[in-house]
């Protein structure tokens, strides 16, 4: 890609290679560098597809790629030799000048090997649109001349921020499944796991890498008690913890302890923190509500977004009581600044509800459901709306759980 | 005086790249352009490539925030234009961030078609 300058074109030359190599490898077995193999064979059909390209503009303007191409005549490269291409192409993916679904779909793409109709099916729209969405990214790297490579220290953070919240958007889609089916939202979940993987192996010093990393690899960990065959969402108190993934969760929690011990704190590894609490607890009842509190405080001191609030009021109602979940926020509700927000919604009525506010709970569920898209996540909050209507006369509620934190 | 003619016009509106029409069209840029630089009066004039490839840069609260696209604040008015040369986006949009208007307002980056 570096030197072909096109991803288009980098993309096609790949592809001629790899059927070659379906070609010949069987017969004549693996060679002991298939990378470099690979790389060889590539570059060769770069050269020759540019050669056979109809449209002499083009042509012309590649051209000079083409000499530059031929004059790298056998190039004697191990695979020891070729540096790792993925964290370039990561960087030129999640650049800011492309659109946030651009950047999402080219990431899933390029790096995560997805075909175009499985991006457009995870993302619920035609796979024409997805094709056109990738050809006019593609289009805009080449003709507004993206850089492929990895920016200097200047603007190192900031386009790290940005490639961490791709692979988080990534998962997040996967994870809170704003509408669709389930089962194909759960793909995305492990995508975004493999490439916040990759970024880690390539960036191991990174802290919020590993952050992320073990943040995704925890809730991921949980997520198969988390929706019932009927697709219906189960709210953490009443999840079957041997659903969980303990191996998955020894390796997240370990991963976080290791990135902690680097001493540079920042959001991601504190919301790792936060779920590594909840998968540490045996039994929802024995969730440490306090240590959880402590943690929002840090994350609300890192990141202070009303989300952020939100959470940590809902923490605050399990460490203290309903009451003073609500009465932290109450500045939140006056502002109105959350109220297109459904799970503000959801976690006020849970809090309304076990503060024994009934009326004002059912108001705030019904608010809730007439934001809430995914069907599943629908009949779930009908049916605390039902049951808040059954236990008003008696304060003891069946379920009176809350919404699982989101960030 | 110099003055600075900027040319507006809806995407896919014109005539259609490989048609007659089209290269009627560009027949007319031709002697337009011919036709001022004869007269002596040319500064400088160039075809930009298309929406799809605009970055908008806005720095505020001192941190520059890159967007996809062209800017859409219809109340903002075009105040001037640099034409530099920089080896790639990154560079330009470093430079665009610098731009006093930035902070305020919005520069909108968008590569120069080559001829």
């Amino acid at each position: 890609m570096a030197r072909v300058r096109d991803l288009e074109l980098a993309e096609d030359a790949l592809q001629d290679a790899l059927v070659a190599a379906l070609k010949t490898w069987p017969a004549k077995g693996v060679p002991d560098s298939p990378r470099a193999w690979l790389l060889k064979v590539a570059l060769n059909r770069a050269v020759d597809r540019i050669r056979r390209s109809a449209n002499f503009a083009e042509k012309r303007e590649q051209y000079g790629t083409m000499l530059q191409l031929d004059q790298m005549t056998e190039p004697q490269e191990t695979d020891h030799d070729i540096p790792d291409e993925r964290l370039r192409l990561i960087c030129t993916c999640c650049h800011p000048a492309l659109g946030e679904p651009a950047q999402v779909a080219l990431t899933l793409k390029t790096v995560g090997g997805l075909s175009t109709g499985e991006i457009a099916r995870a993302f619920l729209v035609a796979e024409e649109t997805m094709a056109q969405r990738l050809v006019r990214a593609k289009r805009k790297i080449k003709a507004a001349n993206i850089p492929y490579l990895v920016p200097g220290a200047e603007a190192w953070p900031e386009r790290l921020d940005a490639v961490l919240a791709v692979i988080y958007l990534i998962f997040n889609e996967g994870y809170a499944a704003s509408s669709g089916d389930a089962h194909v939202r759960g793909d995305l979940c492990r995508e975004a796991v493999r490439l916040g993987d990759i970024l880690h192996q390539l960036l191991p010093r990174e802290t919020e890498v590993g952050g992320l990393l073990a943040l995704m690899m925890l809730s991921d960990a949980r997520r198969p008690a988390r929706v019932e065959r009927a697709g219906e969402l189960i709210t953490m108190e009443r999840q079957d913890r041997r659903l969980w993934d303990q191996a998955q969760i020894k390796r997240g929690a370990s991963l976080l302890i290791a990135t902690l011990a680097r001493g540079n704190i920042g959001p991601f590894q504190v919301q790792a923190a936060i779920s590594a609490v909840h998968c540490e607890a045996p039994a929802y009842a024995a969730t440490d509500w306090k240590q959880i509190c402590l943690l929002y405080e840090k994350l609300y001191e890192l990141q202070p977004s009303p989300i952020v609030a939100l959470n940590a009021a809902v923490a605050l109602s399990f460490a203290c009581s309903a009451e003073a979940g609500l009465k932290s926020i109450e500045d939140l509700t006056a502002s109105g600044e959350l109220e297109h927000y459904q799970s503000y919604h959801v976690a006020r009525a849970d809090m309304l509800a076990r503060a024994g506010r009934t009326g004002e709970a059912a108001d705030a569920y019904r608010a809730a459901i007439a934001l809430t898209e995914n069907t599943a996540e629908r009949r779930h909050l009908a049916s605390r709306l039902e049951a808040l209507n059954d236990t008003s006369h008696s304060r003891h509620s069946r379920e009176s759980g809350n919404p699982e934190p989101r960030q | 005086m110099q003055y600075m003619f900027l040319i507006y016009s809806a995407e896919g509106s014109g005539p259609q790249q490989g048609t007659p029409e089209f290269q009627e069209m560009m027949n007319g840029y031709m002697s337009f352009t011919n036709g001022v630089r004869d007269a002596g009066i040319f500064e400088a004039g160039a075809p930009l490539e298309g929406i799809d490839t605009a970055t908008t840069v806005r720095v505020r609260g001192g941190a520059a925030q890159t967007t996809d696209g062209p800017f859409a604040e219809t109340k903002e008015v075009l105040g001037g234009y640099y034409i530099l040369d920089c080896k790639d986006l990154d560079e330009a949009l470093a430079h665009a961030a610098k731009i006093p208007t930035a902070a305020y307002g919005s520069i909108e980056v968008r590569p120069v078609m080559q001829m």
